[in-house]
């Protein structure tokens, strides 16, 4: 793999830590009045799947979808603006930071009901597909939509049609609170039950950053050259709480050694320390992007926080088109 | 509407307004179970995948829910989807992709994107449908914003309407009603519109308002020439579109006659009749002569008996006896005013053999 990629996987990855980080920084200032699922510890998933993507290829995403907004090249500004509510937002504000979208990125969108916008990923693969266009859509969600039924249902209607997508799935094995254990049978294999609809299927590790790049090419070449869709599961861990800026570990609902385990398997720096070792970066580089981009950061929220709120009048606008 | 010569059935009029939009517009297709098959819903869509071949004209799986968020997703990169299922039940299954996303989809991510897409469901009736074949759920999708819901009557209607919600740009509920297939009207061969969220007067009067919709609409034509005998001068607002609803034409129909009759083919508590009867109180309270009247079905499921089922669904007779009742005048018998059944009530004409 080149080295501009790797710089590129890592610095995608620094930067959604540190505007997380941000965001986790602010929140209790009670200005972001939305919830947040903040994604860190698990960026090397969406930073390694995006930078495997084209800029025309589609993404779509969840609740939890900072990462992926970030990694497709989605806008800060109007990110940082729209949790604020701010009429600059991405979504003018009526959306929050469970719906971000920037068209111009090719995100079309994330939200919030669990698995209900795998299908609707699936349709733009469908309509590209029916356009002849050569474009591969990517949608990120979780372990818990694969509980749901249009999960099953979407799988059968992409194997069918063998469309350009790539499902991916972050399993940091909890929804909210409930842990796999309550919800799947022990042994329940994705990969297995992806395989068993003829759809290319690989798990592997959502920590090894260069992993997650690997396996996105190798899935978004499947696609873009009509061998139809890919199923990928990455293992991951979310180190705050399911939503809100805090820990929430006093809870006890995660063992303490489990989360001792991925704590030390922090996505960012096991890669940093890689590409260090391997002399594919400096540490003057990392300094200096860090520096830039904590600059970029205060900027995003300054945009933010001195952009207007939403006239009145967009109370009922954007309803109809 | 000017005269015209041409009479098409309303299952042919839906049939031809596919047609035209597909040959007029590549990114138009129509996906459904049994959208291909021999039967072709019930005759409206046959032909339609020889011409416009597999890629525009397709079956689908069972998976309601899903194949809706695919239309939803096809229509953000440019495509126009007509989705259909024979039956207005089986799209309870796709309740979360068309409330949670097509209808919010352009509003929570700030008028961003469109989905132009149409789902084209049919009311059952009669011949045994039964509990889950017959709903009428018009008023349950007409009570969400950023979806329209239009429910014609006439084939000219089926046509215009669905050439409007085939060119709109936002998610259309297109609901028609298995009995209507076979009605005939006049219908002009060349493409054009009925605008959505426009109400049609079916029939003018001065004594009485008749707010219906779809097949009801055909019991309120009944019901007013009956009441014509009788020297009440009926009139029939066929509402052609119950979200928008076209409160101008309701308020306006009855400031003129003082007297409202609300017909929804559904359950009365939140239903279609609610909203009429609200917007001519909130509208044209003091022109009221009388306390409005809603007809509805009975508070239970459509039962699978026709000795049942012919108790269910309200007739020309009960919107006669409230109409009488408002105008002091006593009521009648079928036999009294004259309403002689030729047919099953369990069918729409005798042509219809079943099963469904």
């Amino acid at each position: 793999m080149s080295s501009e990629i790797l710089k590129k996987i890592l610095f995608t990855m620094v930067r959604i830590r540190l505007v997380q980080e941000k965001i986790a920084e602010k929140y209790p200032e009670q200005k972001m009045r939305c919830p947040v699922h903040l994604c860190i510890g698990q960026e090397a998933i969406g930073a390694g799947v995006c930078t495997a993507m084209d800029k025309d290829d589609y993404l779509f995403s969840n609740h939890r979808s900072h990462c992926h907004y970030l990694a497709k090249g989605g806008d800060l500004n109007a990110m940082i603006a729209e949790i604020y509510g701010k009429a600059t937002g991405c979504a003018k504000g009526k959306g929050g930071s469970m719906h971000l979208v920037d068209v111009s990125a090719n995100i079309l969108g994330a939200v919030p009901i669990v698995g209900g916008v795998i299908p609707v990923a699936l349709g733009a693969a469908f309509g590209t597909s029916l356009k002849k266009e050569n474009k591969v859509t990517v949608v990120f969600f979780g372990d818990g939509a694969s509980e749901e039924g249009v999960f099953y249902e979407s799988l059968n209607f992409a194997a069918l049609k063998k469309l350009p997508i790539v499902f991916v799935c972050e399993n940091n094995f909890y929804s909210v609170y409930s842990p796999l254990s309550v919800r799947q049978p022990s042994g329940r294999d994705n990969v297995a039950l992806a395989r068993s609809f003829g759809i290319h299927s690989k798990k592997s590790d959502g920590n090894d950053a260069e992993g997650v790049y690997n396996a996105a090419k190798e899935a978004i070449e499947i696609a873009r050259s009509g061998n139809g869709p890919s199923l990928l599961e990455f293992d991951t861990y979310r180190y705050r709480e399911h939503c809100g800026p805090a820990y929430d570990d006093h809870l006890g609902y995660r063992a303490e050694c489990e989360i001792k385990e991925w704590t030390a398997k922090c996505p960012i720096e096991i890669f940093r320390n890689k590409l260090l070792t391997d002399n594919a970066v400096g540490q003057n580089e990392i300094d200096f992007f860090v520096k830039e981009t904590v600059l970029e950061i205060e900027k995003a929220f300054e945009f933010a926080e001195n952009s207007p709120f939403p006239d009145s009048d967009e109370l009922t606008k954007d309803v109809y088109a | 509407m000017p005269d015209i010569e041409r009479h098409i059935d309303f299952a042919t009029a839906v049939l031809e307004a596919t047609d035209q939009c597909m040959s007029d517009d590549k990114s138009v297709f129509i996906i459904g179970l049994g959208v291909t098959d021999p039967k072709g819903i019930f005759n409206t869509t046959i032909g339609l995948e020889a011409k416009y071949g597999s890629d525009r004209v397709m079956d689908m799986p069972v998976s309601e829910n899903a194949m809706t968020g695919v239309m939803i997703g096809a229509s953000l990169v440019g495509m126009r989807p007509i989705l259909t299922h024979q039956r207005i039940d089986f799209m309870l299954l796709a309740l979360d992709q068309v409330i949670n996303n097509a209808a919010k989809w352009r509003y929570m991510f700030g008028g961003r994107q469109k989905v132009p897409i149409v789902i084209r469901v049919l009311v059952g009736r009669g011949w045994g449908q039964g509990a889950q074949h017959a709903q009428s759920l018009q008023s349950l999708f007409a009570h969400i914003p950023g979806l329209k819901v239009v429910m014609p009557t006439t084939p000219y209607d089926a046509k215009g309407l669905l050439i409007s919600a085939i060119r709109d740009d936002n998610p259309v509920i297109y609901i028609d009603h298995r009995w209507l297939h076979n009605i005939t009207g006049p219908v002009p061969e060349e493409r054009f519109e009925v605008p959505i969220g426009k109400a049609r007067i079916m029939r003018e009067g001065k004594d009485l308002t008749i707010v219906a919709a779809s097949y009801m609409s055909l019991e309120a034509l009944r019901a007013a020439e009956v009441l014509e005998k009788y020297g009440i001068d009926a009139e029939v607002v066929d509402l052609r579109t119950l979200r928008p609803l076209d409160e101008d034409a309701i308020a306006g129909s009855v400031k003129k006659t003082g007297r409202l009759i609300a017909i929804d083919g559904s359950w009365k508590a939140c239903s279609m009749t609610s909203e009429i009867v609200a917007i001519a109180t909130e509208h044209a309270f003091d022109k009221l002569k009388a306390a409005p009247v809603r007809i509805n079905y009975p508070e239970a499921p459509s039962p699978t008996t026709p000795a049942l089922a012919n108790l269910y669904y309200p007739k020309a007779i009960d919107i006669i006896n409230p109409a009488f009742g408002m105008l002091g005048k006593p009521s009648k018998s079928e036999e009294e005013v004259g309403i002689v059944y030729r047919n099953p009530l369990d069918v729409p004409d005798r042509t219809f053999k079943g099963p469904f």
